[in-house]
């Protein structure tokens, strides 16, 4: 009678239930799991550009100049200080570097190791990055340091968000 | 009266099997310290859990005081320290037994490492073993940050710039423990709070679960 192909009663249950069990297990976790991941699904909405610093100011000589943005932190703002290196290359186009080392996120330096006045040092492991940013091989940073986007606007640099090069 | 008690309760729901089959095994000759001293070392798994059961009990209380806010977290960890009768000894105890609960554990590795213990039919129970270590460190990563000094921020900013050198899916990683991908502030705080207070409890105490019932159905090894 029970022909083999046939679904049994026992097997049609179980896959009903199972089905359904299923369905109600990822009704209820589906919230929680979109609910907890939305850091990485929110895009940022990026740092509004600010003035830093008067273009005539800036030398070939990389400068620190510091600057305040508004920081939206969940529902906490707050103004905050950033830092950013800045010259003039030999073409005389400005950049502007982001001073957060690569490697574990400290503070970098320019011209601070005295064995090599003419790169940006970082003291918590020695990390080193030429005038341009990029890092030298051989010490822990493993990428350039982020530059900032920036715009030059009534003989003023405006400063955005600190992209990877 | 106790015994009446119990009596009352065991006539009607027959609990003395239940307490008999968790409870009641001798302990076997080579791992009992009095008889040979250098069973001392089966002692570091029950030390463990003994301190685990302290961090828990601890950092219950803690949080009767503790708030994860930006604002306040500093300012609360500093009145349950200074303002509220035995907050050294509570805080104390939770901030060594933090250290403690790592040696003890690492002891008790290296005990059934060098024993072999995690031998066949014990694998498993090794497999258990290390997902307990990493909640453990996880614990340990995560309550560091609740005090919301400069030692905690900057050493959560190193430990998540390591998270983020993890090959591809390093700054999501970041980003879902600090709860934003460039800041970390407010989100990160309460998001290591909820971490440290309910999920790597709950997961830690599922797994000490699995760990002991492996441990009752197969018994300990050796004698070597
Ligand atoms: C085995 C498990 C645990 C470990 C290894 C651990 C570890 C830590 C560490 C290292 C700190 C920082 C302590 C300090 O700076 O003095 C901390 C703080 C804290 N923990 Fe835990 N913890 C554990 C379990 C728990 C549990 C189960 C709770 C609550 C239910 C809890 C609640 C807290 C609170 C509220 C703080 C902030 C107060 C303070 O810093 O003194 N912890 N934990
Ligand atoms: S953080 Fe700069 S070298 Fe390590």
């Amino acid at each position: 009678m029970a022909n083999k192909d046939e679904v049994s009663r026992r097997q049609f249950l179980n896959y009903t239930l199972t089905g359904v069990g299923g369905f109600m297990a990822a009704g209820m976790l589906l919230p929680m799991v979109r609910f907890a991941i939305d850091p990485i699904m929110k895009q940022g909405a990026g740092q509004d550009m600010v003035a830093v610093v008067e273009e005539g100011k800036i030398t070939e000589e990389p400068q620190r100049f510091t600057f305040k943005v508004n920081q939206k932190d969940g529902w906490y703002e707050s103004e905050v200080t950033q830092a950013a290196w800045v010259f003039k290359d030999k073409n005389g186009d400005i950049v502007a570097l982001s001073p957060i080392c690569k490697h574990l996120g400290c503070t970098v330096d320019w011209g601070t190791d005295p064995s090599h006045p003419n790169q940006f040092y970082c003291p918590c492991h020695g990390g080193r990055y030429t005038k341009d940013g990029t890092n030298v091989k051989g010490t822990p940073p493993l990428a350039p340091l982020d530059v900032y986007k920036k715009e030059v606007k009534d003989g003023k640099l405006y400063l955005g968000q600190a992209e990877p090069q | 009266m106790l015994q009446k008690m119990y009596d009352w309760v065991d006539e009607r729901l027959d609990i003395t099997p239940m307490w008999r089959d968790i409870a009641d095994h001798e302990v076997p000759e080579h791992v009992n310290p009095a008889h040979h001293f250098s069973a001392f070392v089966y002692c570091f798994g029950g030390l463990t859990f003994f301190i685990t059961v302290i961090q828990i009990l601890s950092g219950m209380f803690l949080t009767m005081y503790y708030v994860p806010d930006i604002i306040n977290a500093y300012e609360s960890v500093h009145y349950l320290q200074n303002e509220v009768a035995f907050g050294v000894i509570v805080r104390g105890m939770h901030h060594w037994g933090a250290s403690l609960v790592i040696v003890m554990m690492f002891l008790h590795t290296l005990r059934v490492f060098f024993q072999g213990a995690y031998k066949k039919p014990r694998e498993l129970n090794w497999v258990v073993g290390v997902l307990i270590f990493g909640v453990m460190l996880g614990l340990g990563f995560t309550g560091y940050l609740l005090p919301w000094d400069m030692k905690a921020l900057f050493a959560t900013k190193v430990g998540l710039e390591i998270a983020q050198t993890v090959p591809v899916i390093g700054p999501a990683m970041k980003a879902l423990l600090a709860g934003d991908a460039h800041i970390i502030g407010a989100q990160t705080l309460t998001r290591f709070f909820a971490i440290h207070v309910f999920f790597l409890p709950g997961a830690l105490l599922g797994l000490m679960g699995a760990h002991f019932i492996m441990i009752r159905k197969q018994g300990i090894s050796g004698p070597l």
